[in-house]
């Protein structure tokens, strides 16, 4: 019984482990600046979680395959053991030094994401979601973002991030359902919410970010490969949260300088012909 | 303390009548069946929902007539409809993590052996433990309700007369929200969708009064464990398993109040128009707040109030529903290696700097939800070190079978399988510790994946060891080994099965919580696994068919156990009658004289010397053997 507890241990990991190395699943190709740190970061604890899994099953099988009782003498007794101190203080003082360790080098691309505003000069977008559908709201030619207030908001009258017309600023912004950014060049988002928490999650951008109700929160990266990208709803909004899709553009910074100038009709419609013109990846 | 024995205090005569004997009974050891019995009646339930779950991800559209007939709303034409799923993730959630791994690990096998294994006639408070369980029984129905009332039109009809915000019937199996039931989703009513009426505050008032009976369950564990222990039964010479379910009382004891309060508060933004968890401005399903009599104005609230005082209990709860396990894993291996446990104190300081730990790291559930960038350092190292003890914890268990000679029972097999489980559950918490790396980990299926394992699976296969260990105690009769054996193998490589390849879907970024992933094309590729993942579980699952007939066969039918004593174990629980009498030693309570584990002592005439063996000569080893007050 126990050779067979050990062998089982041991193809599971074995198995386990293949999985995670095959190459076939893995993150999709990153587009941001932070990312392949990021990536980096992973890559080294995963490699850490992985030796110390393969380390402590392949033991646990080896203890079972060795220290079965055989039987073979009735007198034959196990180890008298309560311990030993200088173990205990060694094992306890490397997982430490290691454990404590990963996360201490993590906080660097924390620190980097998320204890500095963005630089200036940034391409700014206001993200307003909703129970199942995203409105991206840009500032226009004047680069000033018209006033909103939630007693303006009328689905209705597809005024979906409650616009105050009385304003002069806001008369060239535009509220689209894809968000369009430009390359190589930081980007701020300020995120809200008019209902319940939702989250933004584009995977090749390797952040989340929730938009809560009653805040704004501002996030800030650098996309850095031209192309169209999935965005999903990641925290649970209710029932029709897992179609809650829509589309990141990454543009070259002069398509996005003539979309900024266009008013909102011919800026939606010019938007949705570039949706409709790029590809997404290719996933294997 | 540990000398006093309260004589006269606890004693009650044994009841006679049915009722006062099996339903309304205060006797700790029927208290402690009727919790096992109550999470064999919920796990049945949770785990007939992941499977509905599993059967809707990876074969979606298909018809399935039996749901057409028990949920003709909530899946038309026997097809699932996604709000129809999203209850079934909140209820599978809700009932697996309360009514399961809160009550069969603490309630049930702590209420049975720990008075037993310190030596006691009962618990400190029996009524009060009985109160506790009935507290609990109705919490249980009433989720249960929260079921019907959503997926019958005529009930939830029925329900709308206490009010509007007790409308359902919306077909489904009770609310849309998580186990987490994150506000203002969870606070603003129907006007939020399906499953936010009846169903929402069903789930609700179910928790908090869950909340209530395991605050009365925690101080009678706390109390019981300081006060009632018998003569020699020093602190130090308890079994581990006493010192995880008072672990486990104190964090109980501690958390549980902040989810009742939290509780409470919701429910006040849900039918008394308060904003505890609202903020102002909210304009919902086309209607603005305040600007119409179905939703009322809010003003004020903080949603990320609501997931501080949730996860200041829930971080806790996962050490609620594994200590227990831990301790019983502990107990078990020592007892079929046949050897001391390996490092006793460092064992106990581990419970404890977990059980401590615990309380400082509920904000790694938050690194994304908007809350200071700073905090989520602070949280991301607190939570890294938490790795540290349940490191600790799995070297001493590597030790203890180390040069032992090991008896594979299925009670070991399954307590071999938590050590493997375990390790491989916990150790990813160092990816999602990491705030940066949560940043595209964050509500992935890693994180199921993750907690699945350790707090879900591992905790479960610490309580079939526990089972299969204390069964013959319990009903003088063994359960059969040879099923046993057949439901570990499976469950065993089942559950790598089912959670390993999630951890890939995870990292290609598939978002948990969805119905269906028809509309992501980055997820296309990952199908594969989705349909592997669900087989394996079906698989699984029939395997707990077996188990449930194991149970319940064995008590009636079940080989009967000859000697008191049948694993040649050390603790108390093995030096009474089985099953043991109402008074638990038949009015002589025992005097202990040496730890828990004394298994291989040289010069002993058996290879196990029992904690009240008196004339036992056992060597003061590394200072383990507790010393008497």
């Amino acid at each position: 019984m126990g050779r067979v507890l050990a062998v089982i241990i041991w193809i599971i990991t074995l198995l386990s482990v293949l999985l995670f190395v095959s190459g076939k699943w893995w993150f999709p190709a990153p587009i941001s600046e932070h990312a392949p740190a990021l990536d980096r970061q992973f890559l080294i604890t995963i490699v850490v979680v992985g030796i110390a899994f393969t380390a402590a099953q392949v033991g646990l099988g080896w203890m079972v395959w060795k220290y079965r009782d055989t039987g073979s003498s009735t007198g034959d007794r196990a180890i008298y053991s309560h311990g030993s101190n200088r173990l205990e203080v060694v094992w306890t003082v490397i997982t430490a030094i290691i454990f404590i360790g990963l996360g201490v080098m993590g906080q660097s691309v924390w620190a980097s994401l998320r204890l500095h505003d963005a630089p200036p000069g940034s391409y700014t977008v206001e993200v307003v979601a909703q129970q199942f559908q995203w409105n991206f709201h840009y500032a226009g030619k004047d680069g000033k973002f018209g006033r909103t207030d939630p007693k303006f908001i009328d689905d209705g009258t597809l005024n979906f991030v409650g616009l105050d017309s009385s304003d002069p600023s806001a008369a060239d912004d535009s509220v689209t359902a894809s968000l369009a950014i430009p390359v190589n060049r930081p980007v701020e988002l300020r995120l809200r919410s008019k209902d319940v928490i939702h989250n933004f999650w584009v995977p090749q951008l390797r952040f989340k970010q929730d938009l809560v109700p009653g805040m704004e929160i501002k996030v800030h990266f650098t996309a850095n490969k031209v192309g169209k990208y999935e965005l999903a709803c990641a925290e649970l909004c209710g029932q029709l949260h897992f179609k809650m899709r829509s589309y990141m553009l990454v543009l070259p910074e002069e398509e996005i300088q003539a979309l900024q100038a266009l008013p909102q009709e011919q800026f939606q419609a010019r938007l949705q012909e570039l949706v409709n013109k790029y590809p997404l990846p290719t996933y294997q | 303390m540990s000398d006093v024995s309260h004589e006269g205090v606890h004693r009650h005569p044994a009841p006679t009548g049915f009722i006062r004997k099996y339903i309304f009974s205060v006797d700790h050891k029927v208290i402690g069946i009727q919790y096992i019995m109550l999470a064999l009646a919920a796990v049945a339930v949770g785990m007939t929902m992941s499977l509905l779950m599993r059967l809707n991800l990876s074969w979606p559209g298909t018809h399935w007539p039996i749901l057409e007939t028990l949920f003709p709303t909530g899946a038309p034409g026997g097809i699932m409809t996604p709000e129809f799923y999203l209850s079934l993730v909140t209820m599978h959630g809700t009932i697996m993590v309360f009514f399961v791994l809160t009550t069969a690990p603490q309630g049930g096998f702590g209420n049975y052996f720990l008075p037993i294994q310190i030596g006691a006639e009962d618990m400190a408070f029996p009524t009060l433990n009985m109160l506790s369980f009935w507290v609990t029984f109705v919490g249980f129905i009433v989720i249960l309700l929260a079921i019907f009332v959503e997926g019958n039109q005529r009930l939830g009809e029925m329900f709308s007369a206490l009010g509007p915000s007790f409308a359902g019937g919306s077909g489904t199996v009770g609310p849309i929200g998580g186990w987490t039931g994150y506000a203002p989703l969870s606070a603003l009513g129907k006007i939020a969708g399906p499953g936010q009426g009846a169903g929402m505050n069903l789930w609700v008032i179910s928790i908090a009064i869950f909340c209530v009976g395991s605050l009365l369950g925690a101080l009678n564990f706390i109390t019981t464990l300081l006060n009632m222990r018998t003569k020699g039964m020093s602190l130090m010479r308890m079994p581990l398993t006493c010192w995880a379910w008072f672990t486990t009382a104190v964090l109980a004891l501690l958390s549980f109040p902040v989810l009742l309060g939290g509780g409470i508060l919701l429910l006040l933004d849900r039918i008394a128009g308060t904003s505890f968890f609202i903020p102002s401005g909210l304009y919902v399903s086309g209607v603005l707040s305040g600007s119409n009599p179905n939703f009322p104005l809010h003003t004020g609230g903080s949603p990320i109030l609501w997931q501080h005082l949730f996860w200041f209990f829930g971080h806790p709860e996962v050490y609620i529903a594994i200590l227990p396990g831990m301790g019983a894993t502990s107990h078990i291996l020592a007892t079929f290696a046949r050897k001391p446990v390996f490092g006793y104190r460092a064992m106990v300081f581990a419970i404890f700097a977990i059980g401590l730990l615990g309380f400082f790291v509920w904000g790694h559930h938050m690194f994304i939800s908007g809350m200071s960038p700073y905090s989520a350092i602070a949280f991301s190292v607190l939570t890294l070190s938490i790795g540290v003890p349940s490191a600790v914890k799995t070297f001493n268990w590597l030790g203890t079978l180390w040069g032992a000679r090991i008896r594979f029972t299925t009670a070991m097999l399954f307590a071999i399988g938590f050590v493997s489980l375990f390790v491989a559950g916990g150790i990813t918490g160092l990816i999602l510790g990491q705030s940066s790396l949560d940043l595209p980990m964050h509500d992935t299926y890693i994180v199921p994946a993750h907690f699945h394992l350790v707090m879900g699976v591992a905790s479960i296969f610490g309580m079939f060891a526990a089972l299969y260990f204390w069964f013959p105690k319990m009903f003088g009769r063994f359960m059969n080994e040879t099923i046993g054996k057949l439901h570990f193998w499976i469950t065993f490589i089942g559950v790598y099965a089912i959670f390993v390849p999630m951890h890939i879907m995870g990292i290609v970024g598939m978002p948990r919580r969805y119905a269906s992933f028809a509309e992501y094309r980055f997820l296309d590729t990952l199908h594969p696994l989705v349909v592997l993942v669900s087989v394996a579980a079906v698989v699984t699952i029939f395997a707990q068919v077996i188990f449930y007939f194991n149970v319940f066969w064995s008590i009636f039918k079940g080989k009967k156990v000859t000697n008191d004593n049948p694993w040649e174990a050390t603790t108390l629980e093995w030096t009474t009658a089985t099953p043991p009498p109402h008074d638990n030693f038949a009015g002589v309570l025992p005097t202990v004289y040496h730890g828990p584990y004394e298994f291989a002592v040289p010069g002993a005439p058996n290879d196990y010397v029992m904690q009240t063996d008196v004339g036992a000569e056992v060597p003061s080893g590394n200072g383990h053997n507790g010393h008497k007050h």
